[in-house]
């Protein structure tokens, strides 16, 4: 293991280095070696994504500085930052307002849903909850149009949503082609993705911590805010992030639940992209979300490992 | 003893892996960027030495969806001793870039009218070698030598249909204008909540252009903002915007008067319990027709069996085979009369086409103001 | 004391809300599901119409070979890019949140970016990418260039689900079992991987998810041949989809519980020693 390592100033211990009592040389090496152990582990990973996403990325990072041209495709001339510029414009930040709106919406509905549903499944005996974690996904595995064109037809006029609140007696519903419709398109969809991590978090949890503040007499409520959620504080904010992002880039489901009738980032990107064959535009619209989203998860994720 | 690292403060030295890593991304990135840069000579036909019927391999086809019956394409395969597979896309958009970007494996793709003068100014098709499609006088005069590709050198036409308005009889009566009124004027207060216009900025902007009495190919600022403003006053009577299913919706009531294209129309319309309730009209002052062709990509691995295919497929039955499977129209002169006689029907039917030949345009691309019509659509949705 | 689960059994009201709210969440998860399943025995084109009872969408699935060849290139696309995506996915993770190493934080960086980026951007850089890797390798598109771009996606997708399980884990188990002399890959093997197993699945679930579920990318870095089974039914939009497709996801969604009802069988037959608990039991001893 060791021959294919750049050589070190100190030997490192052949074996069991944790073992022997520390002295300060052997604390070094033992620091060294356990750097090398991470990045041998990150290597296959992180080689993959520089060669089959940061190569791919910067070629259209270096489009976004092109000039569009009328065939579908880039003039490597004539750089100009004007994509650039044209974030600016009062239409892009409309867009932007709404589709992060509908976002964050969406994205705490989920949460609201989802914490509870994972916390429940946690608490599940071991057989129980692997079966419940199945049935979350299988939904998932018919076809995404499908399951959209599904939602239409219970949301349409005279579809079973509205036959139900009829019979109940609280009159008609008429939700296909509103916002209300989209939300919950994408709650649907996206629900697992919170689902998930708050599952795969809250089972973690060593429940002898809940019962010693019950114990110390915390109300449930006391326990929750003060216990267990800080304690699931990676899953929440891994699930949002899960959430929130895809949201944001939403397209299909607001075309068909929502009948399209206000622009979204994702379909106005989806529209430079093919409709006006901007791709300068496209892909400078994109990197600046990006840019922003990324900044927005890292520092929201170091604050959130923090409070842990 | 372990070192804990959630969060680990020093980052000692990471710089010394960053430029070197990124470094040898971004010259690899221009390596591969300037490897895009080296031309395609895409001008001459790469199926010079073929001969009428040869084939040079597979056909790999790429093609919309349920546009040709799949037992049509084995028959071909079949014919020739090769195999054929089918590929499909749900836009013209989506399947240009593919095939612009290269090394696409594609040998014969369909795309629609103005897209073919795109690929034809990149030099993305290739010239056809008509000594190899005999079968291409068998296309009728109305196809000829269309706006898109002039000289009819690099595309032979695949199937057409028209762009206009469907409207359910059974509830908005007979007694209404055939005119983009319908959805633009004061008489769409009567079926507010009720229409759906396309989702789609030449289609819809296109509309209101024609409805406006100009050119829906306009390259003229003042009067595509026109036209943004008469979407955006049709707003609000819409029921949505909708290309995926404005058939379905009309016939399944939430819809009374619906933008959409002739063949989904017709189709629709025959699903139904009362196929006469229902009308498709190109409104008085015109709309669009739409014309779907065959084409060569550049860099084609068989030339010589694509030509073969394109032949076949303009032959008088297989013409009418390929119509009376997707229910469009048969630009093949050879293939009407072998066509189902209610498809003909409908094909012929004077009522379709209010305005006339002359009424209809095909879209045409409009080079740098293609970028205006997609925000002229956004800006009129809000 | 902690007889199921780590997490304590809460009482009262509480537990009534949250078995209310569970089967809440399930209704909403199936009602599109059961809405689906009816209407693939529908006479009818066009799903949200009953046209009585047929079962003429399955025969024509078993007699359609564009419908089926895209099944099964879904499949092995999304089987392939999950084995994959899992594996470096969770390395990743275990990488991030256990090791210091040079360049951590770019990479940590790096590894938010698929799931940011929007879906047709990736898709236009990877057709760029492999458009020109094609031209000077000389290699045709289809099988490798989706699943490749795939794992480029869910290799981040998995290591977030495995890092949200990773993070503040108690990593001492690991070191006793290192203590008592077990090997750095017998602690792995028999400490950490079952602590982290229930993140890896659900990890491995989301990556198959999205693949089976992607279109965008795939359409533009598919080549002859690959056309998957959301890129055909993307393609169906023009001339309607109808509950043939349905049907093909009735058939999958049997399948899946066919798949789940015998790894709970093949479980049961393991007698009850599950790798997969969390909780390190005595009888868990390291060899």
């Amino acid at each position: 293991m060791t021959g294919t390592l750049p050589p070190v100033d100190v030997a490192p211990p052949e074996v069991e280095e944790d073992a022997a009592p520390a002295t300060p040389e052997f604390e070094a090496a033992s620091l060294r070696q356990e750097r090398r152990r991470g990045l041998l582990m990150a290597l296959p990973a992180y080689g993959y994504l520089v060669l089959f996403f940061a190569l791919p990325l910067l070629i259209v990072v270096v489009y976004s500085f092109a000039t569009r041209n009328r065939f579908g495709g880039t003039d490597l001339s004539g750089w100009n930052i004007d994509s650039y510029r044209r974030l600016g414009e009062p239409l892009v930040r409309d867009i932007l307002f709404r589709s992060v709106a509908l976002a964050v919406i969406t994205t705490v509905i989920c949460l609201v849903v989802a914490y509870p549903f994972a916390y429940y499944m946690a608490t599940r005996s071991e057989a129980v909850r692997n079966l419940m974690l199945v049935f979350v996904m299988i939904p998932f595995w018919t076809n995404f149009l499908v399951r959209n064109f599904a939602w239409r037809v219970i949301l349409g006029t005279d579809g079973p949503l509205s036959q139900v609140t009829e019979a109940v007696g609280i009159g008609e519903t008429r939700l296909l082609f509103t916002q209300t419709a989209v939300v919950l398109g994408l709650v649907y969809g996206f629900l697992p993705f919170m689902v998930l991590p708050l599952y795969a978090d809250i089972e973690r949890i060593d429940g002898r911590l809940l019962e010693a503040s019950r114990d110390l007499y915390a109300t449930g409520a006391q326990s929750f805010r003060h216990v267990l959620l800080p304690l699931s504080m990676p899953g929440v904010i891994a699930g949002s992030i899960l959430v929130f992002i895809p949201s944001l880039g939403a397209y299909v489901t607001p075309e068909i639940l929502g009948g399209a009738k206000t622009t979204l980032l994702g379909g106005y990107i989806v529209t430079q992209f093919l409709t006006a064959r901007n791709w300068p535009f496209g892909a400078s619209l994109s990197f600046v979300l990006m840019a922003v989203m990324l900044t927005a998860t890292i520092v929201y994720f170091r604050k959130g490992g923090r409070t842990l | 003893m372990t070192i804990r690292t959630t969060s680990p403060p020093l980052q000692i030295g990471s710089g010394r892996l960053r430029r070197p890593t990124m470094g040898l991304a971004a010259v690899l990135a221009l390596i591969l960027v300037a490897a895009g840069c080296g031309g395609d000579d895409g001008a001459e036909s790469s199926a010079e030495g073929c001969e009428v019927g040869e084939v040079d391999g597979d056909l790999a086809l790429y093609n919309w969806a349920e546009y040709i019956d799949a037992e049509q394409l084995d028959a071909f395969a079949a014919e020739f001793g090769i195999e054929a597979t089918m590929d499909t896309y749900d836009s013209n958009e989506a399947m240009q870039p593919v095939i612009s970007a290269g090394n696409s494996g594609f040998d014969v793709i369909v795309p629609s009218d103005y897209m073919v003068a795109i690929l034809i100014d990149g030099e993305i098709i290739q010239p056809l070698n008509f000594d190899l499609i005999p079968n291409a006088a068998n296309i009728s005069d109305d196809f000829a030598n269309p706006s898109y590709d002039p000289e009819q050198a690099y595309s032979v036409p695949y199937q057409w249909g028209y762009t206009g308005l469907a409207v359910n009889t059974a509830v908005a009566g007979t007694d209404f204008p055939r005119s983009w009124d319908l959805v633009f004027g004061p008489e769409a207060d009567e079926y507010a909540g009720k229409i759906t216009l396309l989702n789609d900025p030449r289609e819809t902007l296109g509309a209101a252009l024609k409805a406006l009495g100009y050119s829906l190919n306009t390259t003229d600022e003042g009067e595509l903002d026109e036209a943004e403003a008469l979407v955006a006053s049709a707003r609000d009577n819409l029921l949505a915007f909708n290309t995926d299913s404005t058939d379905e919706l009309l016939t399944s009531g939430e819809s009374v008067i619906a933008h959409g294209y002739s063949g989904d129309m017709f189709t629709q319309f025959l699903e139904t319990e009362n196929p006469d309730d229902y009308v498709f009209f190109v409104p008085a002052e015109g709309g669009t027709r739409w014309i779907d062709n065959m084409a060569i990509p550049f860099d084609a691995p068989h030339p010589c069996t694509a030509h073969t295919f394109i032949n076949w497929l303009l032959d008088a039955e297989q013409g009418a085979a390929l119509s009376n499977f997707n229910y469009y129209g048969t630009p093949n002169e050879a293939s009407i009369d072998l066509l189902e006689p209610e498809l003909n029907e409908f094909l012929t039917d004077p009522d379709v086409l209010v305005g006339g030949l002359d009424s209809v345009e095909s879209i045409a691309d409009t080079g740098e103001f293609e970028t205006r019509y997609a925000d002229a659509f956004a800006n009129a949705k809000g | 004391m902690t007889a199921v689960g780590g997490v304590t059994q809460p009482r009262g009201a509480t537990r009534w809300l949250l078995r209310a709210n569970t089967w809440l969440v399930y209704g909403f998860f199936y009602a599109p599901i059961v809405l689906l399943v009816v209407f693939s025995f529908s006479g009818n084109r066009n799903v949200g119409v009953w046209g009585g009872f047929t079962l003429d969408w399955y025969r024509d699935f078993a007699s359609d070979g564009n419908v089926q060849g895209a099944l099964r290139n879904s499949i092995q696309i999304a089987v392939a890019s999950t084995v994959v995506s899992v594996v470096l996915g969770t390395a990743a993770a275990l990488a991030l949140e256990r090791f210091t190493f040079r360049g951590r934080q770019v990479f940590d960086a790096l590894l938010y970016l698929p799931i940011i980026i929007p879906d047709v951007t990736m898709a236009v850089m990877m057709l760029l990418f492999f458009a020109q890797a094609a031209e000077l390798l000389g290699f045709s598109k289809g099988f490798g260039t989706i699943t490749l771009s795939h794992i480029a996606f869910n290799i981040s997708f998995v290591s977030v689900v495995v890092r949200a399980r990773l993070a503040g884990m108690d990593d001492r188990l690991e070191e006793a079992a290192r203590d008592l002399y077990a090997t750095r890959w017998q602690a792995f093997r028999h400490v950490t991987l079952p602590l982290i197993m229930p993140g890896v699945a659900g990890g491995a679930l989301l990556a198959f998810t999205l693949s089976l579920d992607d279109v965008v990318i795939t359409q533009f870095v598919t080549g002859p041949g690959w056309t998957t089974l959301p890129v055909y039914v993307f393609g169906l939009i023009r001339k309607g989809v109808t509950p043939l497709i349905n049907a093909v996801s009735v058939v999958m969604l049997l399948a899946s519980m066919a798949l789940v009802a015998l790894s709970l069988a093949t479980q049961r037959v393991r007698g009850g020693q599950d790798a997969i608990d969390a909780r390190v039991g005595p009888d868990q001893g390291l060899p």
